[in-house]
């Protein structure tokens, strides 16, 4: 990896669903071992840019990940090279017990110990999924949910994790122990892109930050300074 | 009483094979949401198939047994190359397509597969050859067959298998994960039309060994057996709730246990002359034939659609389906 090029860079993004643009040129980079967010209100087109950049919706523009263009890959490639989403709505399988979901993060990797000391280490994190182990995925708590799309997530040893809205509708308790999870991960050197609605959530933990507004990104500053911002503080801070 | 007994046996029969189609179908519509209407003519093809290796063999002097093998181990490869050319050919360019036009194909898939046997194994009934000597044991005054036993515990193996595999196994664990969300699964690394593909191929393999069943049992096998099969056996996954092994194995054997005891008593049950109101002419007959039958066994091809409708009058979701789950 070239270490002067960002981890992730995105030049003129544009995505629409049918003919109804909603990201309409926007360009942003995230740096190894940063954590950046991504803060707007609802319908800004944030979830938007991260399924374009998961290769789940057709895009145009320029994605580079590790020096490498997203165009044109399958979305299930990109896991493999360090790159993973956890998706708004948390995705997980309701279906499947926690440990198949956990087991599903790891879907793509071949080294069995190594999986089995993840495995160990994720537990160590969320003590609350090892408890759960055998239970289906679709009888936990919303936050207990977050917490194993997390895991499972960190399961792929991501490089660059993607975060959309991790903290949608939980508890403020639980919205807690979720950026607590999500500090100690971006603390291991894990490269975080965080998506948020609650945007003095993200901005406490973020180094930097975008501001997007109908499919456009119309601010980019450190997180301090953003927080600072009198128009930010108005629109998005509630003050 | 053995009657009952009897009926339980033929019952258990049948609905293993059709526990063992229905499981194709249930797979199928589980990861992908579509009745695929050609796999009883998956299962017709591998019996078709069977039926060619044994009869070419039946005169070679090999041992009986190997002979079949030998019939199976052709006849499921074969049926796993047409479960995936299916789902490549007919199925794949239409998966972002209405719902309506994947199911019309599947039709349209039943009819070729349908008159491509015509044209390869003729319209003429084909034979089983009878290389196997079929030992008939009895329990409580009903006979069971040799052939009988083995399909039931060769159902049952293949059925203890699949679900090792489908819950044991990552792969099994893969496709039902694209099943609940293939969006979601594609960002864990599942490549669906892998796992889209290996679910035909699977649900092939098991159409092949309940073909040999069927031919086997029947000891006919004819073009257009494969309509009927796959309709009942769909039946069985729709009793059972389609999407969900289990319901597909319990829809199977249920529906086999339906239609045989429905057929074993149905002359007895529509006999006017047990009913209390044999009156003038009726009584008359009675005492000269003993019996008035309405409907005789002749209707048991009725009982499996019987069931189907009242599953969807009043329990659309199936035995042990769920809610209709929300998609992505
Ligand atoms: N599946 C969809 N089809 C059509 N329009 C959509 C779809 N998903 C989102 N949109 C529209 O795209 C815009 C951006 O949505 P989204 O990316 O979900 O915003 P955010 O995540 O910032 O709340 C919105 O105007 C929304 O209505
Ligand atoms: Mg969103």
């Amino acid at each position: 990896m070239n270490a002067a090029r960002p981890l992730l860079e995105v030049r003129d993004l544009h995505v629409a669903y049918g003919g109804i643009a909603a990201v309409k040129g926007i360009g942003f980079e995230v740096a190894a071992g940063e954590m950046v967010c991504l803060i707007g209100a609802n319908g800004a087109g944030k979830t938007t840019t991260l399924k374009a950049l998961a290769r789940l919706l057709p895009a145009r523009g320029t994605m580079h990940y590790d020096g490498h263009s997203l165009l044109h890959r399958p979305p299930h490639a990109l896991i493999g090279e360090g790159m993973t989403l956890v998706p708004e709505g948390r995705g997980v399988f309701a279906r499947l017990t926690v440990a198949e979901n956990l087991g599903m993060g790891a879907y793509c990797r071949d080294d069995r110990g190594e999986i089995a000391a993840d495995l160990e280490r994720v537990y160590g994190l969320l003590p609350r999924l090892q408890e759960r182990a055998g239970q289906l995925a679709g009888t936990l708590s919303g936050g207990e949910q977050q917490m194993l799309a997390i895991g499972r997530a960190l399961m792929s040893r991501p490089r660059l994790l993607l975060l959309d809205e991790p903290s949608m509708g939980l508890a403020p308790i639980m919205v807690q122990k979720v950026f607590e999870v999500i500090q100690s991960v971006a603390a291991q050197g894990v490269t975080i892109l965080l998506v948020e609605q609650n945007a003095r959530l993200a901005l406490s933990v973020a180094a930097r930050g975008y501001v997007m507004d109908g499919g456009l990104i119309t601010l980019a500053d450190s997180a301090a300074a953003l927080l600072a911002n009198p128009k930010v503080r108005e629109a998005y801070l509630g003050e | 009483m053995d009657i009952l007994i009897q009926q339980i046996i033929n019952g258990l029969t049948t609905g293993s094979v059709y526990a063992l189609v229905a499981l194709g179908y249930t797979m199928v519509y589980g990861v992908i949401q579509l009745i695929n209407f050609a796999h009883g003519e998956v299962v017709m093809v591998g019996a078709m198939v069977a039926i060619s290796v044994i009869g070419a063999l039946a005169g070679s002097g090999l041992p009986p047994a190997a002979i079949l093998l030998a019939g199976v181990a052709c006849a499921m490869p074969a049926c796993m190359c047409l479960g995936y050319l299916l789902e490549r050919v007919a199925y794949r360019p239409l998966r972002h397509a209405p719902r309506l036009a994947p199911l019309i194909t599947a039709i349209g898939m039943s009819i070729i597969l349908q008159h491509l046997a015509l044209l390869v194994w003729s319209r003429n009934p084909l034979a089983f050859p009878q290389i196997l000597e079929n030992p008939v044991f009895s329990i409580g005054g009903a006979a069971i067959s040799g052939v009988q036993m083995g399909i039931i515990l060769l159902s049952c193996a293949m059925m203890v298998g699949l679900t090792w595999f489908v819950y044991r196994t990552r792969f099994g664990v893969a496709i039902r994960a694209t099943a609940e969300n293939v969006h979601i699964a594609a960002l864990m690394g599942v490549d669906a039309n892998r796992v889209i593909a290996l679910t035909f191929v699977i649900a092939a393999a098991m159409a092949a060994v309940a073909g040999v069943m069927v031919g086997t049992y029947y000891g006919i096998a004819h073009y257009t057996m494969g309509f009927m099969l796959g309709l009942k056996a769909f039946s069985a996954a729709v009793l059972g709730g389609i999407g969900n092994l289990a319901g597909a194995m319990l829809g199977g054997i249920l529906l086999g246990l339906v239609e045989a005891l429905a057929t074993g008593y149905i002359g007895e049950v529509t006999d006017l002359c047990r009913w209390p109101i044999v009156s003038g002419w009726l009584a008359e007959r009675c005492a000269a034939d003993g019996h008035v039958v309405l409907m005789g066994s002749n209707y048991q091809e009725v009982f499996a659609f019987l069931v189907l409708i009242a599953v969807l009058v009043f329990r659309p979701s199936g035995l042990l389906g769920e809610r209709v789950a929300e998609r992505a």
